[in-house]
């Protein structure tokens, strides 16, 4: 009944044997303790869940594990780079783009695949990436400010951003 | 150069969040993210009906699918008197059900199992006999001869009616209405919305079957409130009770009550001797748990000229099957009554009731201070309403009705002292900064040009920060709050709180009032709060109340830690007490500010070299009973364009100026109003959880409940006047809801004064695209 895959998670090479049903988030979260993806809604509405399955946001919540098998997986611990954040995290720090920090995790890597893709994007063009991620805390107006920081570190020094 | 407060991180500072350090790199500890050994999980079977008597639950196929610990039903819970708990409103509510069910999800039964898989997989295995039963929705309705009776298990209980309660002078208030030469009225309902943190709600109960200690881990924003009525009402030593909030994921007035999902795992882990987590859907969460407002009122005001002599307000309170809204005990219907709002009204009047409906439970202050939402929105509108019938600009009627500086503190008719405001100013820097005579002309254009401009203004009151005790308790527990400081010997600090943050940033502010007062940078201390084991005791985060409440009694215990301080400080000086002068971080002898010491050092003295006859040590705990709530005021104008083809309406501009007194973290406090202007926007325009005549919740996922996303929410622009707390130890007033209360109306009043000339007055919230649309039609505006 039980499926082996192998995903590479934040550049690690995990193998395990899982539930063909077992949800991507659940695999995260549970089997590799990676807790920082978080599960808001379960309808693929509310992109707490987001992660990036080779550099594109996906809902994880409504992704199976086996569907993930051989690919590349980018989670909110495979951001910041021996200990050093990453110019989005640092951006949310600066701008004050989280409260509760529920959100922020998803919030940051759908910001991260814009980023990597549109280096100057406009304001218009950040609150359409994010639109899929809801924050229920911020307004969302921080958390526009703190994508354009983490755009201008990332521009200013292209290697912070990788 | 930075001043010394700068250096300090103290008040008034934008103070980078200490707590965002671990959430942006995904170590923030939410309940879901622990895991204990040996941990199970519980899964609830819920009911499909709104109204249904329980024949049969068969429960032997879920028992044998493996994996499967245990499946707990109401008659289990019964056996030892738990299928049922008191509310914070005096009422009872089902645990798991016994009898029947009275809203659709309500909890039948609960599975716990090795995995959550296989607890979902044992719920389809539950095999529940209902007879349906007809269902009632509407609250008028229910209150109607023949409707169907929800609660029968109420000895005495004949009707769907819960409550009659009345405040204000009645008499008086006919007679303002007899006086009036014109009355103006409005009726609306604001609608059933759902707070919907991003997180929901869920506990791990772990009781340990050698100690008898139950740790119970759970999204709570009063964690000691809790763990005393899990106390009163299980029976169980309360010392041997620790309830732990871990990270919460916003909260909203969502983690306030306690659900029946607590309780439950609560007796799992008791009965099965293992740690016992419950993590409910997003479904569970929307169908089940705290939802707000569903208020239907007819608000009136009596007109003597341009002014308002009197204010008479009517509510139906749609509560559903159980009365269980979150409030002080004294109220019906919360700080209602803060429905005068910042005028000036001499005479005033509410009569409310409250029905039961085949609804969930719940009346959670959502984002607001219990009802206070609701009161502010009605004058709000009402007060635009009669500035229509009077025809005059509507920002000018509220000018000439405002409580006027001179006039506080000002006792408002319904009886409460509102503590200090500047109405006047903060409309008028609204004004200024939008600009509101050149969007006036707009409109005049817009108009001329077949295009639909509205301008709507709300100039709120809240009533946040309880206290006093004499006025206020939950369950009979005083509403005070508490802080203890302990400063170690190499001066850095622990600073315990009896609040519970859920976002709004605690561990920053908290040790920036350390800073300021004590003169320990607000890096070196370190705030804890949600563990009842480690914290003095406290009624919690909600209602506004951390900063009125805990913030006063950081204030003041700092305040005493440094006056034991001062004698260490003129023990090491070798100077009287009275000589020494203290500016932040430091005692010098007066005349000679070069002989001094730093608080750092005194710190360690006070375990290494302390006076004799003196204690040793340096901390204090103080238990803030405050002298009166808080006021914080404002006004939003917000402009908006209203399509005439879709009914669709869009924000142009939203202008917001807030007044919470002294701001302890500017950059924190504008994110809580930019949050509250969100939500506000959300309320306003998509948020609502309906019903069918079944009682099916149509609001059930966030595809049927909508949220608002950065792509329609507006961009906020954000000012302040600021005037102090008379009475709050720092001058501050309480923030974190401003924005809810106050913008709704705001929204309302923009749209319906796109439409204003034509006749429009009212349309019930949400203001959904084909609501507007069938006003614009109605008027012949459409297109």
């Amino acid at each position: 009944m039980e499926r082996t895959i192998t995903v590479t998670v934040n550049g690690k090479t995990h193998t395990a044997s899982v539930e063909p049903r077992l949800l991507l988030v659940h695999f995260l979260r549970e089997v590799l303790n990676l807790t920082g993806t978080h599960i808001g809604c379960d309808t693929t509405s509310c992109g707490a869940c987001t992660v990036l399955l080779d550099g594109v946001p996906i809902k994880s919540c409504t992704f199976f594990a086996v569907q993930a098998d051989g690919r590349r997986i980018t989670t909110v611990e495979g951001l910041a780079r021996d200990g050093e954040l990453h110019p989005i995290q640092q951006g949310f720090k600066e701008e004050h783009g989280l409260q509760c920090g529920f959100c922020t995790p998803g919030m940051m890597l759908v910001a991260k695949a814009l980023l990597d893709e549109n280096p100057n994007p406009t304001e218009e063009e950040i609150r359409w990436a994010i639109s899929g991620n809801l924050c229920r805390c911020t307004g969302y107006q921080n958390i526009v400010k703190s994508i354009q920081w983490a755009a201008r570190r990332m521009r200013e020094a292209p290697a912070a951003g990788r | 150069m930075a001043t010394k407060i700068e250096e300090l991180g103290g008040v008034g500072v934008c103070l980078h969040r200490k707590e965002d350090e671990r959430f942006i790199r995904g170590k923030g500890q939410y309940l879901d993210d622990i895991k204990l050994p040996g941990m199970l999980h519980m899964e609830i079977l819920r009911s499909p009906y709104a109204h249904a008597w329980i024949r049969s639950i068969d429960v032997s196929k879920a028992k044998a699918l493996p994996g499967v610990v245990a499946v707990i039903t109401g008659q289990d819970l019964a056996a030892h008197n738990l299928a049922w708990m008191p509310t914070m409103s005096g009422d009872t509510q089902a645990v798991l059900a016994t009898d029947k069910v009275r809203f659709q999800g309500q909890e039948v039964a609960a599975v716990i199992a090795e995995t959550p898989y296989i607890a979902k997989d044992a719920l389809e295995l539950i095999e529940v006999d209902y007879e349906p039963l007809p269902a009632v929705v509407d609250p008028k309705k229910a209150l109607e001869p023949g409707a169907p009776l929800i609660r029968d298990d109420k000895p005495g209980q004949t009707t769907n009616h819960i409550y009659h309660w009345e405040v204000g002078d009645r008499e008086a208030t006919e007679r303002a209405f007899r006086e009036a030469d014109r009355v103006v009225a409005l009726e609306t309902h604001y609608q059933r919305c759902h707070p919907a943190p991003l997180e929901c709600c869920g506990c791990i109960a772990d009781v340990n079957p050698a100690t008898g200690k139950a740790t119970i881990y759970m999204t709570t924003q009063a964690p000691h409130a809790v763990r005393t009525v899990f106390a009163m009402v299980t029976g169980y030593p309360e010392h041997q009770i620790r309830i732990i909030s871990p990270d919460i994921g916003g909260g909203f007035g969502n983690k306030v009550p306690v659900y029946p999902g607590y309780v439950v795992a609560t007796a799992a882990s008791l009965l099965l001797g293992r740690p016992v987590k419950w993590v409910e859907d997003r479904t569970g969460n929307l169908i089940s748990t705290g939802y707000a407002r569903d208020f239907h009122m007819r608000g009136e005001l009596a007109l003597k000229g341009d002014r308002i002599i009197g204010l008479r307000v009517k509510v139906l309170g749609d509560h559903g099957a159980f009365y269980a809204d979150a409030q002080p005990s004294k109220f019906k219907i919360g700080l209602f009554h803060i429905c005068t709002g910042s005028y000036d009204i001499p005479a005033a009047f509410v009569e409310a009731d409250g029905a039961y409906t085949n609804k969930a439970p719940g009346g959670v202050a959502y984002r607001c201070s219990f009802r206070v939402t609701e009161a502010s929105f009605l004058i709000e509108r009402l007060v635009q309403t009669a500035a229509y019938e009077l025809g005059m600009d509507p920002a000018e009627f509220r000018r000439r009705n405002f409580v006027r500086k001179d006039q506080f503190p000002y006792r408002s008719a319904l009886g409460w002292v509102y503590d200090s405001g500047d109405y006047h100013r903060a409309l008028d820097l609204a004004l200024e900064k939008l600009d509101y005579a050149r969007w006036r002309r707009e409109q005049e254009e817009a108009r001329k040009q077949g295009r639909l401009i509205g301008i709507g203004i709300a100039s709120f009151t809240e009533i946040v920060g309880a206290g006093p005790s004499h006025t206020f308790d939950i369950l009979g527990l005083k509403m005070f709050d508490s802080a203890e400081l302990r400063v170690h010997p190499t001066g850095k600090a622990v600073l315990k709180l009896g609040t519970r943050t859920q976002g709004q940033g605690h561990e920053t502010t908290y040790a920036q009032i350390i800073a300021s007062e004590l003169g320990i940078p607000a890096r070196d201390v370190e705030v804890q709060e949600g563990d009842t084991d480690h914290t003095p005791y406290g009624l919690g985060t909600y209602a506004s109340r951390s900063t009125p409440t805990s913030g006063a009694a950081a204030a003041v215990v700092a305040r005493r830690v440094r006056e034991k301080a001062r004698k260490i400080a003129a023990h090491l000086l070798e100077v009287s007490e009275d000589d020494l002068e203290w500016e932040p971080g430091r005692f010098y002898v007066r005349g000679a500010p070069e002989k001094g010491k730093t608080i750092q050092e005194v710190a360690l003295a006070a375990y290494t070299n302390f006076p004799q006859g003196l204690e040793p040590g340096l901390e204090d705990v103080c238990y803030y009973d405050p002298p009166n709530l808080t006021f914080p005021f404002g006004t939003y104008a917000v402009v908006v364009e209203v399509d005439r083809g879709t009914g669709q309406w869009k924000p142009l501009r939203v202008v917001a100026v807030d007044d919470c007194g002294v701001r302890i973290n500017p950059m924190i406090v504008e994110g809580q109003i930019m949050g509250g202007l969100c939500e506000g926007f959300g309320i306003a325009a998509m948020q609502q959880i309906t019903f069918d005549e079944q009682g099916n919740c149509i609001g059930s996922n966030f595809m049927d409940y909508l949220l608002p996303t950065a792509w329609e929410t507006p961009r906020f622009e954000l000012y302040e006047t600021i005037t102090p707390s008379p009475h709050h130890p720092l001058g501050a007033k309480g923030v974190g809801e401003s924005a809810t209360v106050g913008s709704p109306a705001a929204y309302v009043n923009a749209v319906i004064d796109a439409m204003a000339h034509a006749g429009v007055r009212n349309i019930d919230m949400p203001l959904t695209p084909d609501k507007v649309r069938a006003a614009l039609e109605e008027v012949g505006l459409a297109e």
